[in-house]
Order: C-alpha cells, then structure tokens, then sequence
C-alpha cells in the first residue's frame, strides 16, 4: 500500500472511442467548477496578499470609499517586532505547541488503540464504534463539553475524590503559568535549533535505512548548523530592542487533552487499515526466525506504518495549525493563555475592523500550511502520474 | 493475526473496556448534567447522578435552537446536494476524458481543501457584502458548495477510475453520448460514492464554525453558533449548554452510529489510497 490522496492513474482513458462532441462537454461540464475554484481560493489569496500590504482598517473599513495606502510589508514588521503585537507572537508560540502535542499524542494513542483492537478477542466492532465517535462531533460542542469537564474544581480535577482521593488541583484551561520560556529576540537561534534536531532525524533514518549518500549530506548539514549554533551569531540579531518572555503556556494542556480526544480515533482507524494490509504471511516469516511478539511489532509492523504515519502527520498537522472553533467555544476569543494565529485573526478582522493586519496573519497561516501541504500534494500526484 | 492467549488476553480485554470508558466519560457527564435541575449542578457533585430525572433542558433548549437547527439543516442538505452532484460531474470528466493540463488541475482543485480559510476570509466577505449574499442562507450554501467541490471532486474521481474503461467504450459504440454515457452506465454504479460523500459533507458542514460565525447575521446561524453563543455566555447554568450539545450533535452522530461504515471511508479516502 502507499500513501497519497489518489486513486489509480488513468492510464486508459477513451480517447479513441469518444466524439469531438464529447470532448467539448467535458469541458463545459469542468468549467464552472474551474472558475468557482480560481476564484474563491487562488483569487481570494492573491486579494488578501494585496490587502495585507495596506493599511486599510478601523475607520477606512467602515466608510464606502476608503483611502487605503500601499505600506508594503509594514503589517508583517509590526507583527514579528512591534511592541503592541506582542499576543501575536505567544499565538505563534502556543500554536507550535499545540501542534506539537497534539499530532505527537494523536499519533501515540491511535496506535496504541490501532494495536490494542487487533488483540481483541472480542468487541473489535464496538470498542472500534467507541474509540471513533467523537470524529463525528463539532468541535464546537467537544470545546462546550470539555469546558465542563476541565472546570477547575470540578469534572475531571474531582474524579479522584470519587474513590477517596484528594482532588486535582490543576488549572486546565485557565493556568496562567509558563515553561520553556525563550526569548523571542533569539528567534532565529531557536529555529536554528529545530532545523538541526529535524536534519539530524533525517540523517538517523538515512542511516538505519542504510542510505550512504544522503546520511553524508545530511550530516554535513547538521555539522554546519551545529557551527552557526555555537558561534552564537543568530543570537547577536536583535529583533526587539527588548527582551520578551515567550513559552509553553500549561493552560493548552487543556485544549490539547480534547483534541486528542476527539482526533485519536482517526489516527486509530489510519494504522487499523494499514495493519490490515500487512500480509500475515510476513509477520509469519518473522516468528520463524524467532522474532518475540513484541519484535514482530517493532521489526515488521511499524516500518510498514511509515507512509500512513507521514499522511497522518500532514493531516493532523494543517488540522492543529488552522485550529479555532475548539479554542473558540472551550475558552472563549478573548482568553489569551489559549489563544492561536486564527482566533486572533478572527479578532482583528471582524472586531477591530483591521482588515489589513487580520488579512497578513491569514496569509502568515497559510504559508506555514503550506509548508506541510504543497511537498505531500507535489509527492502524492507524481507518485500517480508514473 | 494471532489473537493473544492466556493472561495477555484478559488484560488486553480489560485494558480495552477501561480505554472505553475513559472515551465514554463526556457522554455520561453531558447526559447526567443535561438531566438534572439547574438547581442541583454543582462542582462537588458534578458525577453523581441525577436525584430526579428533568427533561426541561431538553424542551427549553429546542425551543431556543429550534430555528438555528433549521438553518442547519437546510444549509447542510442543500450544500450537500449541490456540492456532491457537481463533484460526481467533476469526477466523471477527471478520470474518463483526457483534457489539456488536467495534470495539473486535480492538484490545484485538492490544494483548495488544505487552505486555511483564514487566508481567503477578508475578500469572501467582501464578495459576499458585494453581491448582498453577506448574512443570509443561500450565501452560506454557495460557500459550502464551492470550498466543498475539492474533497467530492477528488473522492468521485477516485471512485471512478476503478469503473473499467471497456464498459465506456462499449456503451460509445452503442451510441452513447456525454450524458448517455453518465446516466447508463457512471449513475448506476455510484450509490456508494454518493453515500460517502454526502455523510462526509454533511457531517462537515454541520459541524463548520468559522464561515458560520462570520458570514452570517443572527436569524441565518446554523446550530454550531448558537450553541457556541449559548455556551459562552457567563452567567447560564450548565444544564442548558449540555442539552444542546446533545441536540447539536445528534444529527451527526446517528449517522455514524447508522452508517459509520462508510463514515470511516471517506475519513481514510482524504489520506490513503487503498
């Protein structure tokens, strides 16, 4: 099995057979969709870029035939740098947390329930139904009902008192306590850090993958950025004239636990079909030569799980980085431990009429997406064209 | 696969039945909160069961979201409708006729499915006030349809190109044109592309958010508003918001309860080719 959004090429199509007339229809049939498409995505992005070079907003927004300025990438400046931006850049912040936690957990758990439903004796198809259901809720209505459940002196926090233990004390949603806190000066520094621990993965699997080639380059790069990190250079850059304390806000656990919640079961159903595609025959061979359950697991299984694993982290990770209505209706827009790039876009937009500065965030949202989406589109659609 | 025997497989049958009540825990708390007396909710006591069994959530929230469950329903199902016959057209023409650059169109189309529509909201609003679609249902349903075009798109034409191309040819020669050829021979084998494409559309457009809170005026809101309205206001009492999550989410739910089967294939058609 591979991954990819696609089905199997259509290799043999009707040419021959079909009319001129035909031919036309097709694309009369096409067209409209074509054009709906162009221009509500690639016209709509191409205006918001253009907006998000203005300055239109407050008063402009609200009169008929507003004056509006070219100011380049001044918006941009002002949200990176500027001191009034300052909840932007925690958005920023909170969103790569959430993103993490939330795609690694997903990724945890649904394996472990993908794993855990093959064991079965019996229910497979109840426990299944179970552990999937909350897939086919809003997350307007996980946020209400987790709102209740992470109140902070009840639901979950008093479970333990059920059974004569002394209640949770944590704050779920609304914690105000901060860890891994870095200054956003050293910006740069810290994201020379992230692309050094994602080559130097990249260069474990080249090497477990027994891939000479690419572990050398990929090393190399490593040792270069391992140099700019030592020589200290990107922490000379000063982005801020001060320093600003940003980190992992503890009240996204909050946010994270009902994420997980509601998306597990899609990573569960994603690795039961790819289990289900690996041939016993396989595991089989393995057990011969004496591989120990566990092994079977963890020598046949699981590499076999890495292409559905790449698809799942695309999926949940656009998923994790356009996140609202969760944040939304468990704490609210304006609760600011919790808050991301997309509700504050919400905000600037449709409360503050700063249409300008809401339209740059949404095209800062749409770059990082695309970061992630644009690779696996490209791969997924050669992959069928061969 | 082997299943387990012996011990391993008690504690993989226990493990399994105490995952699902962990996974179960909000259902019981929103039922057990919607059934009691305002009076009654309380932190301390939040797990116990109901003293006394009230139904009154249940009638005064339809009562307040019976217009809003209109609305989604109306939008859900023309949306749905709309969106899914023009993907199966889409996906027919994609996978049987070999146009120029079509490439290089079916990326462009799913691309339209990852954008965040954050990044598309400031000009649609525009539009939408433009073209005095701003506020009401139909301009709801047209944004549905068309951000809705790449998912059916994508799913019909994959559907399709497992139709063998000899049952095209043969139908041609017997004369068949463009239509003759979807009516006769494409139209009777798609009842299952239909169905996973109308519970996935639906159940998206029922649970959508973020165009419903921004392009809407309040008598047009779909229920995800209101209840998110409801909810966060400060001073209700949690009976109220409770009851109608159950309300909000039982449409949604009994379809996958009722028809999870072919829930799950459109959930795995968007990642994987199987």
């Amino acid at each position: 099995m591979t991954a990819g959004l696609t089905g199997n090429p259509p290799e043999r199509t009707v040419k021959d057979m079909q009319s001129r007339r035909d031919q036309v229809m097709a694309a009369v049939i096409i067209l409209p969709s074509v054009i709906l498409l162009g221009i509500f995505v690639y016209g709509f992005i191409a205006q918001t870029v253009r907006v998000s070079m203005t300055d239109w907003g407050q008063e402009a927004a609200m009169v008929i035939n507003p004056k509006i300025t070219y100011v380049g990438m001044a918006n941009y400046r002002e949200l990176f740098t500027g001191f009034l931006n300052m909840r932007f850049r925690q958005d920023l912040t909170n969103m790569f947390f959430f993103t993490l936690l939330f795609v690694g957990f997903s990724l945890l758990v649904g394996l472990l329930l993908a794993v855990l439903i093959e064991q079965l004796v019996w229910g497979e198809t109840f426990f299944r139904t179970v552990f999937l259901y909350p897939m086919s809720l809003s997350f307007v209505v996980t946020g209400t009902i987790w709102r209740w459940l992470l109140q902070p002196r009840g639901g979950i926090n008093a479970l333990p008192t059920l059974v004569g233990l002394p209640a949770g004390k944590f704050l779920w949603l609304t914690s105000r306590e901060q860890t891994l806190t870095f200054d956003w000066s050293h910006i740069f520094h810290y994201l020379c850090l992230g692309v050094l621990i994602v080559s130097a993965a990249a260069a474990f699997s080249s090497w477990t993958g027994g891939d000479r080639r690419k572990l050398r380059a990929r090393l190399a790069i490593c040792a270069v950025l391992i140099g700019i990190l030592a020589s200290g250079i990107l922490t000379r850059i000063k982005l801020l004239p001060f320093a600003e304390a940003h980190g992992f806000n503890k009240a996204l656990w909050g946010v994270v636990i009902a994420a997980v919640w509601q998306m597990s079961g899609y990573t569960m159903a994603l690795y039961l079909a790819g289990l289900r595609t690996i041939p016993d025959e396989l595991r089989e061979a393995a057990r011969v030569d004496g591989a120990s359950k566990f092994q079977v697991y963890r020598y046949v299984d699981f590499p076999l799980l890495g292409p559905i694993t790449v698809s799942a982290v695309v999926i949940l990770g656009h998923i994790a980085l356009k996140i609202f209505d969760l944040i939304f209706a468990m704490a609210g827009p304006d609760h600011y431990p919790t808050s991301v790039p997309a509700i504050t876009m919400f905000l600037k937009t449709f409360r503050g009429n700063e249409l300008a500065v809401g339209s740059a965030i949404g095209v800062i949202l749409l770059i990082l997406v695309s970061l992630l989406i644009i690779p696996y589109l490209v791969t997924s659609f050669r992959a069928e064209e061969r | 696969m082997t299943k387990p025997r012996g011990a391993t497989r008690v504690l993989v049958q226990v493990l399994a039945v105490l995952l699902a009540i962990a996974y179960l825990i909000p259902v019981y708390m929103t039922l057990v909160t919607s059934l009691k007396d305002p009076k009654e909710i309380n932190l301390m006591t939040a797990w116990q069961l109901p003293s006394q069994v009230n139904w009154e959530s249940y009638s005064t929230a339809f009562r307040q979201f019976a217009p809003y469950l209109k609305n989604s329903f109306t939008l859900a199902i023309c949306a749905t409708a709309l969106s899914a016959i023009m993907g199966s057209l889409n996906g027919y023409v994609l996978s049987k006729y070999p146009l120029p650059g079509r490439n290089i169109i079916m990326p462009l189309i799913v691309f339209g499915m990852f954008i965040p529509y954050q990044s598309v909201l400031v000009p649609l609003f525009q539009f939408m006030q433009r073209t005095k679609l701003y506020g009401g249902l139909p301009g709801l349903i047209l944004v549905h349809v068309v951000y809705g075009l790449p998912i059916t798109t994508l799913l019909f034409r994959s559907f399709y190109e497992e139709i063998p191309t000899e049952l095209i040819g043969a139908a041609s020669i017997d004369g068949a044109d463009f239509f003759g050829i979807f009516r006769y021979v494409i139209l009777p084998l798609s009842g299952p592309p239909f169905l996973v494409v109308c519970i996935w559309q639906f159940t998206q457009i029922w649970n959508e958010f973020l165009f419903a809170v921004t392009l809407t005026r309040p008598n047009a809101q779909p229920i995800t508003v209101a209840l998110a309205n409801l909810a966060g206001g400060q001073a209700v009492s949690w009976n109220l918001p409770m009851a109608g999550s159950v309300l909000a989410a039982m449409p949604t739910v009994l379809i996958y309860i009722l028809l999870g089967r072919y829930f799950v294939r459109g959930l795995l058609a968007g990642a994987l080719k199987g």
